[in-house]
Formats: structure tokens, sequence, C-alpha cells
């Protein structure tokens, strides 16, 4: 609990500026560690209905108390929550519909009954939805203050440090049931008490930010910073740092360019963080497109050569005289730039040389060349000893796995093929 | 149509919605796509704003182009991150509908600026629905698109079915399942768009929803589904306008579709709740008198061809049975057991069906212990749980394959004796 202390010590220096940023960022923490269970689990849209379903809590809870003070609207939101969690799933398991329909049936309903409560019982109040959806961000420092921290700072910074708590004192619980929720139950830990746990999380952290930051900010940060993380990590605890981080770094950005064109800020905030989530999609190092096309790019550079290597091996094979023009090999194994690059970096690396606008292999190219063929015809010959296919269909899948059988394999596959020395089509398998 | 009051535009209006809704929300619910409508809804938000920015109007039909084209790139940037990352769709829809929306409310305070054009009044209304301001024109729009989703659902019926159930059947096939995938969800587009304005953002969702999932517990066809569920949609518009006077009327449209969903979550037949029920209870009482007729018959087993009359008390300890006196006295109703004063004595129709009962169990537990390998002590329970459902087919084919294999005992032509020793409560 050091951490809300320092915060206020601090505040006096803040400019208006860098309130709204601590609070975005709060907020967005807040949300962003309790999203990455929602994504793991496949719940990501609960957010959005829980953003929506609170309504008619928070009405009831308004017409009851006959206040705005934050403590029964709360209670309300929290209960319609609990409310929303709790028919979804009991549709979903007893009348047997899928989960999403499940959800937007009770989100949407529940929303209606809101919106007819609001008109039909809270006359003189201004209800603006369109204040709901964008939240009161910039306006953060003329906040009434509570323990002089800005009451919408002080309610999430309780909710941030809530989540935290939870999540170190439940990991091992809500990791488990993350993942493997029979293997969790089988073990004493109960699945669905844990389902309930996360969804009560998610409806106080939703409805203690809504008032800072607006409910599209929130719906926002429950899932694109733990998305955005899972495309970066495969382990849960830096999955749930990485997505703080990218909370953070969107309330910074978001604000930074809401200022710069003079603009809503919480939209700004979820702008940039669906833009964080775009450059992970294309540049993460393992699950980016980027680096999926660059692995495949790369794969087929190498089959390629190999392809080239062996065919040009096959024709000397012949013992004529007749080697292949460059025009006659690319066009053999497709054509194009890939493979005119592919010439030429063989050429570089002494696999393979021009004469007389011939191709030739070197003594180096040959040698791999060799390894090659021979690791197609003993997989052509296994082929046919062991699960006995025609000859005529033994080429091309050979010609798909050579480039993937290494020496130990050819040497388990001579010990036990039967060869002579010899392919099932007669032709002689190199050493 | 000129001659329409407001009221009567309104009603044909949301009607014609909600039968569309319907209609295309059948495709989506069934696809396990229910909040893409969601998404579309919030990812028109920018497009309605690009369109009053750049073409500075704020018709209809201007601010519905600009959404779809924001709704079309929402649904391209899904199908992208789906296919080509690790995020899964549930998450990649959350992605998408916040970015959009969040650019949407960017866009929508650059427009609230002085000196850009004004006020936002117009796209709130659009965004968050009036039914009250449907003109005319707006109406044959309506129809029009209406009509061309229903040409488009009757012309590809086959395809769609076969997308929306088997996708890797209908790929194998050489369908080309993206596009229709496409086609299907750019429809959805379409009426999400033409019924934003009408209802609003998140009742548009409903209007997609509730209908179908409402459609669905009625009949497993899909035609029926659709026409049902456009049913249900043109009356929810039709009554929600008409009920709802006085009331916001997009809300009071999807409260009525709200209620007739869960009127037919309650009460419709096979699917809905009470009939589950019903029939769960009915094959519970079918268990307990069935269990009550073979402990009788196992007590009575000794004597037989004599029948003898059981004390209550014997057959309480040789099975556990909740309630037994309710039991007996249905099964006297039955005319299957008879009371000697205190005790009680199986008639000839009660043994009838006792024996037979009796015979299925040990034939099942013969099947068991001879061909599946369990030990003899293990059988009972087993059986005790499938002995109710085993069908009369399958029980002739256990007693010829059995005595087929010579194994069926001379004795189980009537009734086979157990093959594990008869205990109490056993």
């Amino acid at each position: 609990m050091d951490s809300p202390t320092l915060i206020i010590a601090a505040l006096p220096e803040l400019t208006s500026g860098q309130l709204v940023m601590l609070t975005g960022a709060v907020t967005n923490v807040a949300c962003a560690i309790i999203g990455c269970f929602l994504v793991l689990r496949r719940m990501s849209m609960m957010g959005d209905a829980l953003a929506h379903a609170v309504l008619p809590g928070l009405v009831v809870a308004f017409l009851l108390s006959g206040s705005m003070s934050i403590l029964p609207l709360f209670i309300g939101a929290v209960i319609c929550g609990l409310l929303t969690t709790f028919l979804t799933q009991t549709l979903h398991q007893y009348a047997r519909m899928p989960s999403d329909a499940s959800m937007g049936v009770v989100f949407t309903s529940l929303f209606a009954l809101g919106v007819v409560l609001v008109k039909k019982f809270v006359s003189g109040l201004h209800f603006d939805i369109a204040c709901v959806y964008e939240g009161t961000l910039e306006l953060v420092s003329l906040a009434e203050p509570i323990a002089g921290v800005p009451r919408p700072l002080f309610t999430t910074s309780i909710m941030l440090a809530v989540n935290v708590a939870m999540l170190i004192l439940l990991w091992k619980e809500l990791k488990l049931s993350s993942f493997d929720p029979a293997l969790a139950t089988t073990i004493g830990i109960s699945a669905t008490g844990m389902h309930y746990l996360l969804m009560t999380l998610v409806a106080v952290t939703a409805v203690a930010s809504f008032e800072a930051v607006g409910s599209i900010l929130v719906v926002a940060m429950l899932i694109v910073p733990a998305a955005t993380a899972h495309l970066l990590t495969d382990r849960l605890a830096s999955m749930v740092v990485i997505s703080s981080a990218v909370g953070v770094a969107s309330a910074v950005l978001g604000y930074q360019a809401a200022a710069y064109w003079n603009t809503n800020v919480a939209g700004m905030m979820t702008v940039a963080a669906g833009l964080l989530y775009a450059s992970a999609m294309f540049f993460s190092p393992r699950y980016g497109i980027c680096s999926k096309l660059l692995r495949n790019l790369r794969m087929s550079a190498r089959v390629l050569r190999e392809d080239l290597l062996a065919m040009l091996y096959r024709v000397e094979e012949l013992g004529t005289a007749k080697r292949l023009t460059i025009r006659e090999a690319s066009e053999a194994v497709g054509g194009g730039w890939l493979t005119r690059w592919g010439i030429k970096s063989l050429e570089q690396g002494g696999q393979i040389q021009q004469s007389t606008n011939k191709l030739e292999l070197t003594e180096a190219g040959r040698e791999v060349a060799r390894k090659l063929v021979r690791s197609h015809r003993l997989w052509e010959t296994f082929l046919v000893q062991y699960l006995d296919m025609p000859l005529d269909h033994v080429h091309e899948p050979a010609h798909r796995v050579e480039h993937f059988i290494d020496e130990q394999l050819q040497e388990k596959l001579e010990k036990r093929v039967d060869t002579d020395g010899q392919d099932p089509h007669g032709r002689e398998i190199p050493q | 149509m000129m001659s329409l009051s407001l009221t009567e535009k309104v009603m044909i209006g949301t009607a014609l919605l909600g039968g569309m809704s319907g209609m295309v929300g059948s495709f989506a619910v069934l696809r396990r796509r229910s909040l893409v409508g969601d998404m579309l809804a919030h990812a028109a938000l920018p497009g309605v704003c690009l369109a009053f920015l750049l073409l500075g109007t704020k018709s209809l039909l201007g601010l519905s182009i600009g959404a779809l084209g924001t709704g079309l790139l929402a649904i391209a940037a899904v199908t992208m991150i789906v296919r080509w990352t690790r995020t899964k769709e549930d998450a990649a829809i959350g992605i998408v509908l916040s970015t959009f929306f969040g650019a949407g409310v960017v866009l929508l305070s650059l427009i609230q600026k002085p000196g850009v054009g004004g006020s936002k009044a117009g796209l709130d209304s659009y965004l968050f629905g009036e039914p009250g301001n449907m003109l005319t024109g707006d109406l044959t729009l309506l129809a029009i698109v209406g009509l061309a989703v229903l040409l488009l659902v009757g012309a590809l019926f086959k395809e769609f079915s076969l997308v929306c159930f088997d996708t890797d059947f209908a790929q194998s096939q050489g369908w080309p399942t993206l596009r229709l995938d496409l086609l299907m969800m750019a429809s959805l587009a379409v009426v999400t768009i033409v019924g934003l304005p009408i209802v609003g953002v998140i009742l548009m969702t409903a209007m997609i929803i509730l209908p179908a999932t409402t459609a669905r517990f009625w009949t497993n066809r899909l035609a029926h589904m659709l026409l049902l569920s456009a049913g249900f949609g043109m009356a929810a518009g039709l009554l929600g306008t008409r009920l709802g006077r006085g009331l916001p009327a997009g809300a009071a449209i999807v409260l009525t579709a709200a209620a007739f969903f869960l009127l037919s979550l309650l009460f419709a037949p096979e699917r809905g709740v009470l009939a589950r029920l019903l029939a769960e209870y009915r094959l519970r009482k079918r268990i307990e008198r069935e269990h009550l007729l073979r402990a009788l018959y196992e007590l009575s087993e000794p004597d037989l061809p004599s029948v003898p009359t059981l004390e209550v008390a014997a057959i309480e300890e040789h099975r556990y049975l909740r309630s037994l006196q309710r039991l007996l006295e249905r099964a006297v109703e039955a005319g299957e057991l008879e009371r000697v004063g205190n005790a009680v004595r199986l008639t000839p129709l009660g043994l009838r069906h006792a024996a037979r009962l009796t015979k299925a169990h040990r034939l099942w537990e013969l099947f068991m212990v001879r061909h599946v390998g369990i030990a003899s002590d293990h059988v009972d329970r087993g059986a005790d749980d499938v002995e109710h459902l085993l069908p009369e087919s399958l029980l002739i084919e256990l007693e010829e394959k059995l005595a087929s294999e010579g194994r069926l005992p001379n004795v189980v032509a009537e009734v086979p004796s157990s093959p594990h020793e008869l205990g109490t409560n056993s």
C-alpha cells in the first residue's frame, strides 16, 4: 500500500494534463490485468456486456437512494453485473444456447430495461448517453477531491490496488482455472467460484472506471492490452506485465495525441491501444504476421535452392554432356524473382558456377546435392517397402520431405530398408 | 404511402426492420457470431462522422453509406485477425469494436469544435435511434433492403445453410466458403446499418440476436427458423411500437422481443425449460417404478412360480427406495401390485412387467461380464443406470447374440439368474 501514499505526496506537483494521464494509466492498468484472464477464457466481450447491463442497476440504485453518491450506485451495478453473469451462464448451460448469443440476449435486454426505467422514472435528471460512452477524463482535475486526490483517481486507484491484491493472493487458482478448469476442480479449486470472482472484479472495475474514463475505454482496456500481450508472450506472468505496460503506454500516447489535435482523450487512448495491438499483430517476433511471412519466405528460399541443386545433380547423373541453361533451370523450379535470387545466392555461396551460360555444380554444391538426392531416394524406398505405396506415387512425397531428413535419419532409413544401393526406380542411391 | 400517419409509418418501418434482422440474425446466431452485430453497430460511428466531415451531409443515405464503409472495414479487420494471428474471434471482435468506436468518439469531438461544421445533433440521433423521425424515403429504403435480403437468402439458401452447419464440408466440396461467409456478414452489416437510426446501437444488436434465438427454441430446421425468426422480429416491431407509447420506441421493441424470448424459453416444446423439466420428471418417475418392480421380483424369485406376499419392511431392507409408500400406491393403481393386509404381492401383470425388467437388467449384466470383461461384482451399478434406456430391439439382439454363442443359460429363456449374489440394497 505504499504507492497510493507516494502518489498523494506527489500530486500537488502535477499539472492537469499529467493528472489526466495518471488517472488514465491507473484505470487502464486496473482493467488490463484482469483483462488477461477474460481474453484467455475467451470471454472478452463480457466487458462490453457488463458495461451496458449495469444500467438498470444504476437507475434502481439511484431511485432507491435518491442521490448520485457512489456507494449505492456501486452496489446496484455490482448486483446487475452478477445477474448478467449468472443469467448468461445459466442460459448457456441449461437452455443450450451458444455462449455469445446468451450473453447478447442478456445484456441487450437489461440495457433496454434500463433505458425504459430512465425514461419512466428518472425525470429532471439530465441523462447524457454520450457522456457515459466518452467519460469526463478531461475534467478530472476539477473533480471534488477525496483525501487530497480527485475522486475518479481515488476510486480507480483503490480498484487497481484491489485487483493487484486479488491477483497476488489467488494467482495459482486463477491461473489454473483459466487454463484447465477440469483439473482445477479435481484438485479442489472451485472453477465456478473463480469464474464468479473474476466476473465480480470485472463488474466492479468497470463501474469504478466509468466515471473517470467512460465505458468505451473500459471495454477497450479489458480486451486490447491483454490481446496485445498475448501476441508477445506465452507466459501468464509476463502477459500481465506486458498488458499493464500497454495500458500505460496507451494512456500516455493517447493523451499526447488528444492534446495535439485537441480532441477527446478517452477516445484517443482507445485508438492508441488499437494501434499498439495492430503493431503487435504485424511485428510480434513470434506470432506477428510479418515474422510469419519472413519465416515462410526463408523456408521457400531454402527449398528452392535445394531443389535447384538436386536438379543439377540429376542432370549430371545422366552421364551426358548436357547441362541446363539458367533459363531452363529457373523455369523448371517455377521461375520468378525468388528463383533469380536463389541462383545468384547459390553462385555467391560457391555451390554452382556458370560456364558459357550453362549452370554447373561446384564440388561443395555437389556434396549438398548428393545428400539431398540420397534422402529423396531412401525415402522413396521406405515408402515402397514399408507403406506399400505404388511406384508412381512416391516421388511427390519424397520431393517434399527430402529437405527435412538429416544424417541421423538417413542412417536409420538405410538400416531399415533393403536397398542394394538402388531406389525403387532402379537409380543409384548416392553415398 | 404519402397518406400514412407517422405512427403507421413507424409501425411498418419497425416491422420491416424486425423481419429482416430476424432473418440475417439467424445466420449470425448459428455461426456463433451474435456479437458481430454489436461490433457493426459500434463501428458505424466513425463512418457516420467521416461521411459528415467529407460529404457534409446529414441525410440518412449519406450517413448510411459512411457507416457501411467502416462496417465492412471492421468485418475485414476481424476476418484478418482471426485468420492470421492467434487472437481468438471474441477478442478480435472486441478489439475492432472498441478501437473503431474510440475513433468515432474522437471524430465526433472534432466535429463539435467550432469552425468545423457545427453541431453533432443529427449524428447523435443516428446512433441512439429515433423512430419518430422516420420519413417516407426511409421506409422505401427499408423496403428495398428487406427485399434484397429476402432475395439473397432465397437464392443462396442451400449455400448459406451448408456454410452455417459444416464449413469444412462445404470447403471440401469446393464451395467458396470465405466469400459466402463474407456475403453473409455483409448482409448483416447492411441490415444493422439501416436499422441503426431507428433503434440505436445496442438495441440493434438485440434485434439481431433476440428473434433468432427465440426461433431456435421452436424448431430444428433452418427454413422454419428463418421464417419464425422473421415473424418474431416483425411482431416485436409492431407490438413494441404499439404497446410502448410514451417509452423510447427502440427499448420498447427490444423488451417485446425479450418477452417473446422469455416465453419461448419457458414454454417451447422440447427445448423449452418447462418441457425439459417435465420430461426429466417423467423419466425419474419411470426409473423409480422400474427399480421397485425389480426389487419386488428379486424378493419373489425364490418362491416362484407361486407369488409370495412381501412385507414392506423386507422391501425396505432389500433396496433403499425414496418415498416407498407412494411408489407402492402408484403400482397398486396401475394394477401391478395388490395389498394383502399390511403386505403386498405382485399381480400377474406386475409379475410379467417385473420379469421383463429384471431380464433386461440381467441380460445387460451378462453382456458386460462376457463381452466387455467387467467383473461380475461390478456390473450391477452400470446395468442399473442403463437398463431404463435399453430399447426392446437391443434386448432381443443381446438375447440372440448370447444364445447363438451358447452363452445364454437355458433358464434365461424366461429370466436368467443373476450373475452375482443378491445382497441387501444391491
